[in-house]
């Protein structure tokens, strides 16, 4: 039943050769020295400093929320800047390729980069920064700050929680393994079909593309479950739901999202997997297949994921601004309502993503209308966070310049928006850049969160603050690139340019390109800048050290916590007795972050065990996708096996003696910071001793 | 100073919960399993869609209608043996109450040796159709029905799996609360499975069959 498949294949390596490395591409080889250069003095570095162990030990084993949202967002900032970097190459050949006198370079005929390898690197930007920068980052800081905010020592399932990361990770590292052995799909983020079916791709680029994804969605699915079982049992006493901070109702929207979406992604890529793999006939052109019927499971996730990628951001600002503006923040029930049913809504409107596909004007009317309810919880949103603002006492910290940036962001993606679901009007612009910097425009909204974020929540989690001058050029420069780029690709769009060209055949778009160029390069100072404020803050970080408290005004009860946060969180779990826990407790002068006397606390041993599955799912992805079945089935079977012995240790746990958080925390008192490193030993050495 | 727009917490209050009590570990992990068999239930879903889409004699493409391919006897007989299974499961949940392992273990005997008959039919049932040339290659019809029941059925492997590990598990360890946490959560899941192919027998076979 298996498709049988023209060219090479051999049982060892199946269809892998080592022409399949694409050692004949400059730019390749460009990204592969690249590559190299980067990883080469940190292995160094790391074997030098006999740091191997370490890492081992204290991350990649690790079951602790806060270590584990580390990684995800140094994954999801490693993948944003890959995925930057594609940007300005698809930027670049657009620019070069202009009219038909545009010079060529390289292989291409117009500009660098010829169609093939254009296509694919459109393709990879999106994949990549919706599902492996942006969200990833963004369950990140969920991961980290969800069971601060509720009071809890960890999440329900911290194993379960490492597993999902490093199915994530394995998903992040097919990709960009994809770079340099075979290639990545070329059918967009969306993967068009017929377009991804085998006689039109019959190469290893879309199998890439579909494993990835399926790797990570499984990942997002069980942190999805994770979350929002942790938020709806292990709140501290006192935490009524509507005592929540506000980021936590905006995770528990997004991760029910989640839960609910990605496994209709899931099917969808399924399906086209036994169309590749099996010869089935889903979406196939001819013999009974259903094009179609791709597009409306591929939207029915991909619309409620573009609300999971924005919640959190929204959830970021709801944070930021009150701490901010030193009020709370307005209209808290409101904002959870409108939050819930955003999330309820986005279930309904994906059918705005083909208004042009001949649904008719009934069903296009329906979705029509839905879509543009979405527009009212959203303008409730925006009036909320402005009513926050009104008469607050603002502060314009770097934390705070991101989120007002994301606000006005939000405002130029939303209104487009409404302007794109009214089907009159999608007809004349659909495909359109003008799409493309729609959704541009909303991302950016969870990029302005996310670094929103990251300057709001470094400290706590580090324990000393990012430098605020760098910061600043950072924030000035990638907005101001924001606007070069995107003003000139709304008027782009409206002038008729479509989307994913290799060349362009208009030389009157010139300017607008050259505008977006300069755009592009604003970024890449921006980029300098934000290198240079993790440089500078990490060589001044004894000066910046702060303590509980960096911004004297945050309200909820992460803030309570030492800093950085000991892996048990909290000494003692604090009763809550209102809404902005932090801010009831410190305006009543009770800022204490324990009782005084101490008792025993239970956490996970660590474990190599979901790194280990982490690996064989890699092994299992590339297996499939270069169809080296024993390489596959070894792997399978390798990840039944291990979740089958592992159920069968009893893990006790690590006890940490109350005498040994009485050192740790009164320590803290003489210094102001966690100085004690301990962490919970690996589990699988004891097998050893 | 912020604003305060809070009231103050009097000295009377009680500031910490000393000796919180951990989240009882069988509800969580029970809430948890109900919040995956939702994110399964998606993926049946899904597939139900696809195969509502598909079911029409226009993605048969000239191939076996979706009539000449479901013998509705037949998998009312597998439906009798996948219910008895669950039968069986649950009267292995009334030997977890009295506590006896081997009433456990003899029930989770019964129901893996139903469970693999189901399975058994449904191969014979799948080598039957390939014989015949109604292959899942043959047609977009041919192959949302194959993919729609061997989900079903891979589910029910994984299914058989679990039981033979906690077979042993029961054996070894007696009731442990992860023991009687995976049998709880086992129940739904095969219970669920249960529940699902009543929905292929209803929208696949039956209807196929008869409309
Ligand atoms: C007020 C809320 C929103 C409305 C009314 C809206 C409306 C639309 C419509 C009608 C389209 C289809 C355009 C076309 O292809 O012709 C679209 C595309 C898109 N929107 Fe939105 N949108 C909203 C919010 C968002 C948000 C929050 C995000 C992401 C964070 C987002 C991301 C996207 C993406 C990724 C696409 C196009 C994907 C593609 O074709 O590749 N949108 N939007
Ligand atoms: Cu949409």
């Amino acid at each position: 039943m298996l498709v049988h498949l023209q060219g090479a294949w051999n049982p060892w390596l199946g269809r892998l050769t080592l022409s399949q490395i694409p050692y004949h591409s400059p730019i390749v080889l460009g990204a592969f020295a690249f590559a190299l250069l980067a990883a080469a003095p940190i292995v160094g570095l790391m074997t030098y400093y006999q740091k191997w162990g370490y890492l081992i030990r204290e991350w990649i084993t690790t079951l602790d929320h806060k270590k584990i949202g580390v990684m995800y967002i140094i994954i999801g900032l490693v993948m944003l800047l890959r995925g930057f970097i594609d940007g300005i190459m698809i930027r670049t050949q657009q620019l070069l390729a202009d009219g038909p006198r545009s010079a060529a370079h390289l292989q291409a005929v117009h500009g660098y980069l010829p169609p093939f390898h254009f296509d694919q690197i459109y393709s990879s930007h999106g994949t990549i920064m919706i599902i492996f920068a942006v969200t990833v980052v963004l369950t990140g800081f969920q991961n980290i700050i969800v069971p601060l905010q509720i009071g809890a020592r960890d999440m329900a399932f911290p194993y379960l929680n490492a597993v999902s990361l490093w199915l994530t990770a394995a998903g992040a590292a097919l990709v960009m393994i994809s770079l340099f052995i075979g290639d990545f799909s070329h059918a967009g983020w969306v993967g068009i079909v017929p377009l991804t079916e085998l006689p039109y791709s019959p190469g290893v680029g879309v199998d890439y593309w579909d494993w990835a994804l399926q790797l990570s969605s499984l990942g997002t699915t069980l942190g999805a479950l994770n979350l929002i079982t942790t938020i709806i049992m292990m709140r501290a006493p006192g935490m009524r739901w509507f005592r929540m901070p506000f980021f936590t109702w905006a995770t528990l929207s997004t991760q029910t999202i989640g839960l609910t979406a990605f496994p209709v992604l899931g099917v969808a890529l399924a399906l086209l997997s036994c169309d590749r793999y099996l010869g089935t006939h889903f979406y196939t052109a001819g013999l009974g297949g259903n094009l179609m019927l791709y597009t409306d499971l591929f939207w029915i996730w991909g619309h409620p994921e573009v609300y999971f990628i924005i919640l959190p951001a929204w959830g970021i600002m709801s944070e930021v601004i009150p701490t901010f503006s030193e009020k709370a923040l307005f209209g808290y029930t409101v904002m959870v309502a409108a939050t819930l049913s955003i999330a309820g809504l986005s279930w309904a409107v994906w059918l705005h993503h083909f208004f042009t596909m001949g649904a008719g004007p009934g069903v296009n009317l329906v979705f029509s209308v839905s879509t543009m309810l979405v527009g009212i919880p959203t303008g409730v949103k925006v009036f909320n966070w402005s009513l926050t603002l009104y008469r607050g006492r603002l502060r314009f910290e770097t934390p705070m310049l991101w989120a007002i940036g994301a606000l006005f962001l939000l405002l130029v993606g939303g209104l487009t928006g409404m302007m794109l679901a009214i089907p009159a009007i999608n007809y004349t612009v659909h495909n359109s850049v003008f799409v493309v910097a729609h959704f541009h425009t909303m991302f950016l909204v969870s990029v302005f969160g996310i670094f929103a974020g990251l300057m709001y929540w470094f400290p706590k989690v580090f324990g000393f603050r990012l430098d605020e001058r760098s910061g600043r050029r950072f924030f000035t420069f990638f907005s101001l690139g924001t606007v070069f780029v995107f003003a000139a690709m709304y008027t782009l769009g409206l002038m008729g340019m479509t989307r994913r060209l290799d060349y362009l055949y208009n030389p009157h778009w010139q300017a607008l390109l050259i505008i977006q160029e300069f755009g592009i390069f604003l970024y890449c100072v921006s980029v300098f800048y934000f290198c240079k404020m993790i440089y500078v803050s990490i060589r001044d970080r004894a000066k910046e050290a702060h303590g509980q408290d960096v911004w004297r005004t945050s309200r909820t009860l992460e803030w309570m916590t030492l800093t950085p946060v000991p892996f048990y969180n909290f000494a003692v779990i604090p009763v809550v007795h209102g809404r902005d826990a932090w801010a009831m407790r410190r305006d009543s002068g009770l800022t204490a972050t324990s009782p005084g006397d101490y008792e025993d606390i239970n956490l996970p041993n660590n474990t190599i065990v979901p790194a280990m599955l982490g690996a064989l799912a890699f092994g299992f992805g590339f297996g499939m996708v270069w169809r080296i079945w024993w390489l596959a089935g070894l792997s399978l079977l390798g990840i039944i096996g291990l979740v089958i012995l592992r159920s069968f240790a009893d893990d006790r746990g690590f006890t940490l003696t109350a005498a040994t958080v009485r050192r740790m925390e009164r320590n803290h008192e003489d210094t102001g910071i966690v100085t004690d490193h301990i962490s919970p030993p690996v589990a699988e050495l004891a097998l050893f001793q | 100073m912020s604003r305060t727009a809070h009231r103050l917490i009097g000295p009377e209050e009680p500031l910490w919960a000393p000796h919180h009590p951990e989240a009882d570990p069988v509800s969580l992990h029970t809430l948890g399993f109900w919040l995956y068999m939702m994110s399964d239930a998606l993926i049946f879903a899904a597939l139900f869609a696809a195969y509502a889409v598909l079911d029409h004699p226009y993605n048969a493409a000239g191939g076996p209608q979706i009539s000449d391919v479901v013998h509705p006897v037949a998998a009312f007989i597998q439906t009798v043996i996948i219910f008895t299974s669950v039968f069986a499961y649950s009267l292995a949940m009334v030997g977890l109450k009295a506590g006896n392992r081997a009433f456990v273990i003899g029930g989770l005997v019964a129901a893996v040796l139903l469970g693999a008959a189901f399975l058994g039919l449904e191969l014979r049932d799948f080598a039957v159709l390939i014989a015949e040339g109604a292959t899942p290659d043959r047609s977009g019809l041919l192959s949302v029905f194959f993919v729609l029941v061997a989900t079903h059925g891979i589910h029910m492997v994984f299914g058989i799996l679990w039981m033979l590990v906690m077979i042993v598990q029961v054996a070894m360890k007696g009731f442990t609360t992860a023991v009687v946490t995976r049998l709880l959560n086992l129940r739904i899941f095969w219970m669920f499975q249960a529940s699902i192919w009543v929905c292929v027998f209803v929208f696949v076979y039956l209807n196929g069959a008869y409309r």
